[in-house]
């Protein structure tokens, strides 16, 4: 079986705690994670809710691998209607909680309603409760863990919290789990907080059985570690330079967008490299990058832990926090606080980076709406009567941590750059300058030099995101096959097929790195050994075209139409100058009919009657 | 015949003594191929796993079709990946 079958569910007006038995008809529809959760809240909530009032309900949800013994098998997902976009959002997060959440024995955990007043929700195996969190609220994600590990005397307590800036309300809140590991995107840690609910500290003692066939378990888990062990990206590539060794890749390819994409290309980049982060420094001889860190149970460790030149004017005088190695930047992060913005000074977006883990920002969102800003401030929309008498230009390192601290205080031109790119551009009546699909904003990869990702982009369930159908694999990076980046030719279905298998992986319990090794056919043994019930890669890949299917369907009542499958008109008109990709622009009205069409989509973007009997909607 | 050799992440330890981080001013015969050059600094073809001329992929059949000009850039990475 593997699931636990036990569902935690916790009513935050009635302040209530209650076991259920989840709903194994769904498990063997949905799998676990983000479809299983997913299932539960659509089934739950109104599509068309406030994502931040009360009846919108948030889930925190393992995977039926999560705490075996399967490589990465570390992951949960933190799954509500998003508040940035309000669509569907499922925001995924390794380090240890989640193998925490299992060994307590939960399945999942469903939270619903509000708080009278700040809690925080404590589980120890079968015991949950909730217990005032006054002294937690207005404390940093940082300060919160460690606040919290101090009252439980337990080392192997695991903590997920949300920072200051949920609290005030910014739009793109992350939930922090272990300090350094996030579930980022699309405000999710904001909706924690208008729950009142800041943090859950949890301790699992019971062990993870419950394994179906225990010895194809093994031969199955074996295998795959062996297959990530031997291949050269996620035995050698990635341990070694972690994500970051992209930023010269794309960049190089004509792929890396720069100055809120204004264009493609970034002369700095490869100062901000993952490269640039093994050179040592003048004054103590020491990297960036300190160590590379794995998260439970991974054979892959591409996590960064870095520290700040103790010679950075970023750090001077500030808290002791900073002195030290702490999680570094990944690739996405150091793009948008980067390339985005202009800044190419490594140290002030390590420092920029911690900020993010310290107070529960997500760095993507966070980065692009700093670069619009910038674009504003250089067009002279905004003044420094708005940024709080700070110089906002692009490359500006020394502007763009004090705006960083002014979000994380809340002062200054903080609440503005809280509101996402979306939100503030419209407020200052420049909405063209947002770089967002759906109101949330891109990741790292030009969707002009790029055809592929960018109907990925248009079509993500979460809005604007990589790793919903992370089509660079094969269009920059060869894997599983290489194709042509600036051919449309087959994107669409390129673009279903990652789509649907990232459904499945991100429903699993197992890290989405796995498949720059891993195919569905060293997936699906070990989900089928450890699971009741029949999971070949047939019914594997079944089950995540449901899962996108059933969040589409979401999205469509609560409002979201074909006229949302968008590119900003930048991407679509401005093309690209210089560099390999030179006149190019994003080529989405060739790929869309024919994506909807594969899809068994009608042309206004919904699910058509075939559709919905031919995969149980 | 000027061209420009770019090795990054495990490569780099391939570059012939220079300043620059990643990139060395090579001459090279007139004809030489993609290929060729690659086997000249040793690299196998595994290692060889993203191959630019002037930021346009190469795949590895091209490689010893496509002949060297002058200011070429070629860029090479091993298998790497990230998200």
């Amino acid at each position: 079986m593997s699931w636990t079958r036990k569902i935690l569910r916790v009513n935050l007006t009635e302040g209530s705690c209650n076991a259920e038995d989840l709903n194994m008809d769904w498990a063997d529809q949905y799998l676990g994670q983000r479809g299983l959760a997913t299932k539960y809240l659509v089934e739950e909530v109104d599509p068309k809710v406030d994502p931040l009032s009360p009846d919108n309900k948030m889930i925190m949800a393992t995977g039926p691998l999560t705490g075996t013994m399967a490589s990465t098998a570390g992951r949960y997902s933190v799954v509500t209607k998003g508040p940035l976009t309000g669509a569907i959002a499922c925001s995924n997060s390794g380090g240890f909680l989640g193998n925490e959440f299992k060994n307590a024995g939960w399945d999942m955990i469903i939270f619903e309603g509000k708080s009278p007043e700040p809690v925080y929700l404590w589980i120890h195996n079968q015991h949950a409760e909730l217990r005032s969190a006054a002294d937690l609220w207005g404390k940093t994600a940082w300060e919160v863990d460690d606040m919290l590990h101090a009252i439980h005397q337990d080392p192997q307590v695991r903590v997920a919290t949300i920072g200051r800036p949920a609290e005030q309300g910014c739009y793109y809140a992350a939930v922090i789990n272990d300090k350094h590991r996030a579930a980022g995107r699309s405000g999710v840690g904001t909706v924690m907080a208008s729950k009142n609910l800041k943090a859950v500290a949890v301790r699992g003692t019971l062990g993870v059985g419950n394994i179906d066939n225990m010895n194809q378990f093994l031969q199955a888990v074996n295998d795959g570690k062996q297959v990530l062990a031997d291949n050269a990206v996620t035995g050698q590539g990635l341990p070694a330079y972690g994500t970051q060794v992209l930023m010269n890749v794309i960049n190089g390819i004509g792929g890396l967008p720069a100055h809120n994409m204004k264009n493609a290309g970034f002369d700095g980049a490869e100062n901000i490299s993952g490269e640039a982060m093994h050179e040592p420094r003048k004054s103590d001889g020491k990297p960036n990058l300190t160590t590379n860190a794995g998260c439970f149970g991974c054979t892959i460790a591409c996590g960064r832990i870095s520290t700040v030149d103790p010679e950075h004017f970023s750090i001077q005088g500030k808290g002791e926090q900073y002195q030290g190695a702490s999680g570094g930047l990944e690739y996405e992060a150091a793009w948008a606080l980067g390339a985005d913005t202009g800044v190419d000074d490594l140290d002030a977006l390590t420092y920029v980076n911690f900020l993010c883990n310290e107070d529960g920002i997500d760095p993507i969102t966070y980065g692009a709406t700093v670069a619009a800003a910038m674009e504003m401030y250089e067009d002279g929309v905004l003044t420094k009567e708005h940024t709080g008498g700070i110089d906002l230009r692009f490359g500006n390192a020394e502007a763009f941590v004090a705006a960083t601290e002014a979000l994380c205080s809340g002062e200054g031109i903080g609440p503005d750059l809280a509101l996402g790119s979306k939100r503030l551009c419209e407020k200052y009546g420049r909405p063209e300058l947002s770089m967002s699909v759906k109101g949330q904003e891109f990741p790292a990869y030009d969707p002009r030099g790029i055809q592929g990702i960018g109907l990925n982009y248009a079509t993500s369930n979460r809005g604007a995101c990589h790793l919903r159908g992370y089509t660079i694999a094969s269009e920059v990076l060869g894997i599983p096959v290489k194709t042509e980046q600036t051919d449309t030719d087959g994107k669409p279905e390129l673009v279903k097929a990652f789509q649907d298998a990232t459904a499945l992986v991100d429903s699993s319990g197992l890290c989405l790195f796995t498949t720059f090794a891993w195919g569905m056919d060293n997936i699906a043994p070990q989900i089928d050994a450890a699971c009741s019930g029949d999971w070949s890669v047939e019914k594997c890949l079944e089950v995540g075209e449901r899962i996108w299917n059933m969040e589409r369907d979401f999205n469509n009542a609560a409002g979201f139409t074909a006229d949302d499958d968008k590119l900003p008109k930048r991407l679509l008109e401005q093309a690209i100058v210089g560099g390999p990709t030179d006149g190019q622009v994003n080529r989405l009205g060739d790929m869309l009919p024919k994506y909807y069409e594969i899809r068994g989509w009608n042309a206004q973007g919904e699910l058509t009657d075939e559709t919905r009997q031919r995969l149980a909607l | 015949m000027k061209m420009h050799l770019e090795l990054y992440a495990s490569l780099m330890e391939k570059l012939p003594p220079g300043n620059a981080r990643f990139r060395r001013t090579l001459d090279v015969d007139e004809g030489t191929s993609v290929q060729q050059l690659i086997e000249r600094f040793r690299i196998t073809d595994e290692e060889a796993h993203i191959v630019l001329v002037n930021g346009h992929f190469v795949c590895g059949e091209d490689r010893s079709q496509r002949i060297l000009e002058t200011e070429d850039v070629v860029s090479i990475w091993p298998p790497v990946a990230g998200g």
